[in-house]
């Protein structure tokens, strides 16, 4: 299977703090694969310098073969980025800011991106209303449209129903599954670990910027002799 | 800002102390009667007197002198300067001012001459009072009658005082600045607000991963900025030509009749001196937007950029370029926002280099700001709040 981002021996330092040691790891494409770990762990970090927000202090970063250090303008063509704490143009209609982000893109689909993400959103006739009258579950639904509208390469989702209530969070697990049936790699990183043993194919447990466990849901599961994920995640941190 | 207002102390401090001095004149007394004696006499206890002769075909070696000596005017008396007050007509004195600049601390110098020379009408009023003439109390009270001529940046402008050159020309660089403020506080605030709000909204991250080159997005809030300064600038383009017209047509100071107007072309220059401001006004706001932590911390950042705009403001209403110590004319250069303010009144006198060459220095200061702008939104900067080496050398 071919490999849609390569993360080798990737360092992150911030003056004196490392918040990444030296971590690899590989997505597959058409994989979603799990950043899981406690707060601090690294797990934001890592998903910004895939993103091309980061610099790297060390190491190589590959996304879909483009460098993200050399190539950033070519990687930011290929991913969708979905940070934990977004916003969108509060003076903005929910369509209206979709349709401003797919302007960035080919205009050919501009029409089709907006119709994807006014579904993935789902929030039927509010799409028309001003950002700022939506409620925090409702902003969370039309950024997960932005993201995953643009039929991104790579779509690196941190946290991605962080602030959803369990209906809304299920629906968005359910689009990302989606998604990858249509070539979509994802990365996400998450709190939830019965988010992350329901929606990921691997994941990768990172405790003081280094992968401590790397594996499926089931390997890890058993390799720890663990019922959930959570277990594991206790048992390796500890 | 404190070793700029220090630089400036230091150098009105100077011209203080440099008016102290007496005005260096010189004086051609054609006349030899009992009054233009009184007048010189007058002239040589008040004033450093550095060319003196009684033949007015030496006018051009006394100017020629005044201008080595950086004096200040040249007085002529005429032959019958005395006989006319005797005969009941004001006498005639010529003075050739010797104008250097047109700000308000330039005109001292002639001020000082000016109030020798009233000194001079009252001295002679009231000998004449004490004689108890006849002749008739206008003449008694106004003995002297000034014809006036100024020689400033290679113009001979007949009929007009220093003073009046001064004023009329200070009324157009208060009026000029203001509106590059306006620009700048509107224009400016919103590149600033802008970068601010895309962190108080949480919408800078995502912004930054879409397919867009850094370069796009910088030069993408500084035109739409410059946009509203556009539009601005065209106002102020109107108003000012309005402006030029309305003392083209006052009587005493019709500036055309002395060849002071502003061509079509003129205000071309003007115009892309105040364009190539405003886009390196918006590039220096984009740099501060960066450091900006929310919409609040923005406004408070717009302060630097009128500080700016306001110290070459003043010193150009102080003094002129032309006469200001070596270190202030850098500093004034080195401002941007100072061309556009000293444009109009360099092109009325036909000082093209220093305006082609102030639109030079502003393209490049423009230029070099937005690259230093894209640098820094190609480091962690804006995500992490912190600096980092990678400035110059990284790439994203």
């Amino acid at each position: 299977m071919k490999e849609a981002i390569k993360v080798r021996e990737l360092v992150k330092r911030y003056d004196s703090i490392e918040a990444v040691k030296k971590i690899s790891f590989t997505v597959n494409e058409g994989e979603i694969f799990g950043l899981i770990g406690p707060n601090g762990a690294g797990k934001t970090t890592t998903l910004r310098i895939l993103s091309t927000l980061l610099t790297i202090t060390s190491g190589a970063v590959e996304v879909m073969g483009y460098d993200v250090g050399r190539e950033p303008d070519e990687v930011r063509k290929i991913i969708s980025y979905l940070p934990e704490d977004a916003g969108a143009y509060k003076n903005l209609t929910g369509k209206g800011y979709l349709q401003f982000i797919a302007n960035f893109f080919n205009p050919r689909e501009n029409k089709s991106m907006v119709e994807k993400g006014v579904a993935i959103a789902a929030l039927g006739d509010r799409i028309n209303d001003r950002i700022d009258t939506y409620s925090k579950g409702m902003k969370r639904r039309l950024l997960v449209g932005r993201a995953l509208m643009t039929n991104p390469k790579v779509a690196i989702l941190d946290e991605p129903t962080s602030g959803l209530d369990v209906s809304n969070a299920q629906e968005i697990r359910r689009i990302i599954r989606e998604i990858t049936k249509q070539g979509t790699t994802v990365l996400l990183s998450s709190h939830n670990m019965l988010e992350v043993e329901f929606l990921c194919d691997r994941i990768a447990l990172i405790n003081e910027g280094v992968i401590v466990e790397e594996g499926t849901p089931e390997e890890l599961m058993k390799k720890h002799s663990a019922e959930n994920i959570e277990e594991v995640f206790m048992r390796v941190v500890e | 800002m404190a070793l700029i207002f220090g630089s400036l102390g230091n150098a009105f401090g100077g011209i203080e102390s440099e008016l102290q001095e007496k005005p260096v004149i010189g004086v051609i007394n054609e006349d030899n009667g009992s009054f233009s004696n009184a007048a010189f006499s007058i002239l040589a206890v008040n004033a450093n007197v550095v060319f003196s002769s009684t033949n007015v075909t030496d006018k051009q070696k006394g100017l020629e002198k005044l201008f080595q000596e950086k004096g200040v005017a040249l007085i002529v008396i005429p032959k019958n300067f005395t006989q006319s007050i005797v005969n009941g007509k004001p006498g005639n004195i010529e003075i050739y001012w010797i104008m250097r600049g047109a700000g308000i601390m330039d005109s001292i110098s002639s001020s000082v001459v000016s109030s020798i020379l009233s000194s001079i009408n009252s001295n002679i009023s009231q000998e004449l009072i004490r004689n108890s003439t006849s002749i008739n109390a206008t003449t008694v009270l106004h003995p002297t009658l000034r014809n006036e001529t100024t020689y400033f940046k290679s113009k001979e402008l007949v009929g007009m005082s220093p003073e009046r050159i001064t004023s009329i020309l200070s009324s157009q660089s208060t009026f000029i600045p203001i509106v590059m403020m306006m620009i700048i506080i509107t224009a400016g605030g919103m590149v600033i607000s802008s970068m601010a709000l895309e962190k108080e909204n949480k919408t800078l991250e995502t912004l930054l991963t879409l397919p867009v080159k850094r370069t796009s997005i910088v030069a993408g809030k500084i035109v739409a900025s410059a946009l509203v300064g556009l539009i601005l600038a065209a106002i102020y383009m109107i108003g000012l030509s309005f402006y030029m017209q309305s003392f083209q047509v006052s009587g005493e100071t019709n500036l055309a009749a002395y060849g002071l107007t502003l061509t079509p072309q003129d205000f071309l220059l003007i115009g892309i001196s105040l364009f190539v401001t405003l886009i390196a006004a918006l590039s220096l706001c984009m740099l501060l937007g960066i450091f900006a932590r929310n919409y609040k911390s923005a406004q408070t950042l717009t302060f630097p950029i009128t500080m700016l705009a306001l110290i070459p403001m003043f010193i150009i209403m102080f003094k002129d370029f032309d006469t200001l110590p070596f270190v202030l004319k850098v500093l004034v250069f080195a401002i941007p926002f100072s061309h556009p303010m000293m444009a109009p009144r360099a092109l009325l006198f036909g000082e093209y280099p220093l305006v082609v060459a102030g639109i030079v220095y502003v393209s490049l200061f423009a230029l070099i700001t937005i690259i230093v702008a894209v640098r820094i939104f190609r480091t962690d900067r804006l995500i992490t709040g912190a600096a980092r080496k990678k400035l110059f050398f990284g790439r994203r």
